[in-house]
């Protein structure tokens, strides 16, 4: 009989040898940035940076520091974004503890300001007037600055236009959700997807309420949600921005199978043409164009974008912004130096390069004239002129209360939950964690 | 590839025979025992005792701490609130879903992929042409990683480009969006699970079906049983161990299943698709709430503990 030749179900597996992690730190002391004598200080700087663009111009900082201070050394570590998440608990404990790291402000922040792994930025007058307030305000805590802001992003409607033409839509026109509204249902007649959403990733969902939040409740909603006041997130302002949502949701404008798309393929949506509009970032001409199947997407001129539109009878005024905002924050063990680096890498000169790239909108408003892109230049001059800029609801709010906004407007789109449902479980989650 | 593993295999086997001459005969004395394993002992115990108390039984215990705190992960854990992560838990429909999902995936695994399983096994394990490339081709989707798995069919269900997408235009049908869908994306899931993991309970019964001494089925057909009361009294009852094997194997892959459901769903849409892990997962990690995912973590591990230990006193009783 012939053998059957199966797996090794008894396979002798023999002693296995467990030499593993020799090869750590073989890295050693060769940083990356500046020259390999050794140096008194260390600055040791975490990021998730991977564009070359961006790199290079914190190199060229790195070194100018280095020749300005020829004590400190500045190192710059990268980490991939989810290992950045799930590693900086721990690093910040351990006597590797970076001096600077990135961070979205907000909840955890917070959390990090509580432990005490942080210290303020010792920042002088003339640094905190050339910053953006609003950036600067995100970032203060119980009077002290936790960080160095360094990039801004605004969340606006983009459109498709050769879409909105052939459907009969003016963008101008779109300034009320009743405008919208009107536009879906044009949009819908004449065949056309209205919105793409990422409704798999749920944020992007989320930020349509939460724009609506804004526009319905204006600065004090959030302020007062927090506080416990009016009955916290179930205060009217939520539950209208969710009835409002609910309205858009009833018309069915989103792309089929919306529920399992990521926000990748929400982007991806869009940029193919195959829906007409997307509440998405600055800087998503380059998102759009790589998410799209032919690597292109819309064409620059083809490509359009309006401020949220306003909600009739809401507190919040059309030049309110919401946005994200990012800065360096310093751990309690950095070395004193960190803040002149900081200063340094926030200075105008440094700005301006990174408002040069087009990649993000400069944290110092002065560097504004440099971007060059007109659909950068867009929302850079909303948020130059904003009355108010919220940071995202899901940072603001930490990872915790901010998942379950995530689930429950989701839910509320899907029809599985109402307007009043979302606000009580967000209310539930706070009053939980608070 | 054979004479190659063979080869390999040959100097462990070397040294499982024992020593040569009539040294190994003698009885060998308690110390001159300890001499010879001795040195092994203090050599291979203590990194292998360390790397596991260090690594297993240090974070078990350490979970069972947190899972009584509320805690971000960040500093050291203060806020003492005894059972009320506990409490917390059974208070969430995403886990119960969880539950009931796991549960799910441990029934379509018993009623569907065994039986397949088996009876493929029976199928390839037989003298017919083409069985060992039939066999290879079955295997096939076990040895795929769990992520790219996931990743392979959520392009295929993908209803814009994938596969599902063109079958519905060849059909002229609207494209389905199963991944998408509350009431379709869990039974999507379940054909991804029982695809990935047939295979490997198929080789399970292909061994056991190799133990079988074929002498025993030669006599069943002389005494005239036909291929059905062969199969059904001999093959079956001589199965009965591997069986067992591979029902253990299912409930501790239900309930350890994360890596294929990440790429797929994420536990969604509406967590329809959660399981245990991925509740863990995005309600304890993601939300930064260690403490909580910790009380999670508790439960997974005593309801794998209980089967464990309940299992082995059920099925294995008589083993």
């Amino acid at each position: 009989m012939r053998r059957i030749n199966a797996i090794p179900t008894s396979a002798r597996l023999g002693r296995r040898s467990l030499i593993a992690a020799a090869a750590l730190g073989a890295f050693g002391r060769h940083g990356f940035v500046t020259p390999a004598e050794a140096a008194a200080t260390m600055i040791r700087w975490l990021h998730l940076e991977v564009n070359p663009q961006i790199l290079k111009i914190w190199n060229a900082a790195a070194v100018e520091f280095h020749a300005q201070h020829p004590d400190s050394e500045v190192r710059l570590q990268f980490l991939e974004n989810e290992a950045f998440k799930a590693k900086l608990p721990t690093l910040l404990q351990s006597p590797d503890a970076p001096s600077m790291f990135y961070s979205w402000g907000g909840g955890v922040m917070r959390a990090q300001i509580e432990t005490g792994a942080l210290r303020p930025v010792q920042m002088d007058d003339a640094w905190k007037a050339r910053l953006n307030p609003a950036a600067l305000s995100a970032f203060t805590s119980d009077g002290k600055i936790w960080g160095a802001p360094h990039q801004m992003a605004l969340m606006d409607v983009y459109y498709n236009k050769t879409l909105f033409k052939k459907a009969g839509v003016a963008a101008e026109q779109i300034r009320t959700w009743d405008d919208l509204l009107a536009a879906a249902k044009a949009l819908k007649a004449a065949g056309i997807t209205p919105i793409a959403v990422g409704g798999g990733d749920k944020w992007p969902i989320m930020h349509w309420w939460a724009y609506l939040v804004v526009r319905a409740g204006g600065r004090q909603a959030l302020d007062d949600a927090k506080a416990g006041r009016n009955g916290g997130f179930t205060a009217a302002p939520f539950v209208e921005a969710g009835r409002l949502l609910k309205q858009l949701a009833d018309l069915q404008p989103f792309q089929p199978g919306y529920l399992g798309a990521t926000f990748p393929q929400m982007l991806g949506t869009f940029g193919d043409g195959r829906a007409a509009m997307m509440l998405s970032f600055s800087g998503s001409y380059a998102r759009q164009a790589h998410a799209a199947a032919d690597g292109k997407g819309i064409a620059h001129d083809d490509l359009g974008l309006f401020a949220f539109p306003g909600v009739a009878g809401g507190k919040g005024l059309p030049t309110d912004t919401m946005g994200g905002m990012n800065a360096w924050l310093v751990s309690h063990t950095a070395p004193p130096q960190t803040d002149a680096f900081l200063n340094l890498l926030t200075s105008l000169k440094y700005q301006v390069e990174t408002a040069a790239t087009g990649i993000y909108m400069p944290s110092v408003p002065a560097a504004n004239s440099a971007i060059t892109d007109t659909l950068l230049q867009q929302p850079a001059a909303e948020l130059a002129k904003s009355t108010y800029h919220q940071n995202y609801f899901d940072q603001d709010l930490g990872p915790d209360v901010g998942r379950v906004l995530n689930d429950q407007t989701t839910a509320l789109v899907a029809g599985s939950i109402t307007a009043e449902g979302v606000a009580k479980q967000i209310e539930e989650a706070w009053k939980l964690s608070h | 590839m054979e004479a190659q593993s063979l080869s390999g295999l040959s100097p462990g086997a070397a040294l499982a025979l024992p020593p040569a001459g009539g040294q190994a005969r003698r009885r060998r004395s308690l110390g001159q025992r300890l001499w010879s394993t001795g040195p092994v002992l203090v050599l291979f115990l203590p990194p292998a005792l360390l790397l596991f108390t260090a690594l297993v039984v240090v974070p078990i215990l350490d979970a069972g701490r947190y899972s009584f705190f509320d805690w971000s992960g960040y500093g050291v854990p203060t806020r003492f609130i005894g059972w009320r992560n506990f409490d917390l838990i059974w208070r969430y429909p995403a886990f119960h879903q969880a539950l009931l999902n796991n549960l799910l995936i441990i029934a379509v695994s018993l009623c569907i992929q065994l039986p397949m399983a088996l009876g493929l096994a029976s199928l390839v394990a037989s003298r017919i042409r083409g069985a060992v490339t039939f066999r290879m081709i079955f295997f096939l989707p076990y040895i795929l990683a769990d992520v790219a798995a996931g990743l392979i069919w959520r392009f295929m269900y993908d209803g814009d480009y994938g596969l599902a997408a063109a079958m519905a235009h060849v059909l002229g049908l609207p494209a389905p969006y199963v991944l998408a869908d509350p009431h379709w994306a869990m039974t999507a899931v379940l054909v991804v699970i029982v695809w990935k993991y047939f295979g490997f309970h198929m080789m399970l019964f292909i061994a056991g079906l190799q133990g079988i001494d074929p002498a025993l089925l030669d006599a069943a057909a002389i005494d005239g049983a036909n291929r059905l009361q062969r199969f059904r009294r001999v093959t079956l009852p001589l199965l009965t161990p591997t069986i067992r094997l591979s029902v253990f194997f299912s409930v501790i892959g239900s309930l350890q299943l994360f890596d294929l459901i990440m790429p797929l769903t994420k536990g969604g849409p509406e967590d329809s698709t959660q399981t245990l892990v991925t509740f863990l997962y995005s309600f304890g990690i993601m939300r930064m709430r260690v403490g909580f995912g910790s009380a999670v973590g508790v439960v997974l591990f005593v309801i794998c503990v209980v089967f464990a230990f309940g299992y082995k006193r059920l099925a294995f009783r008589d083993v």
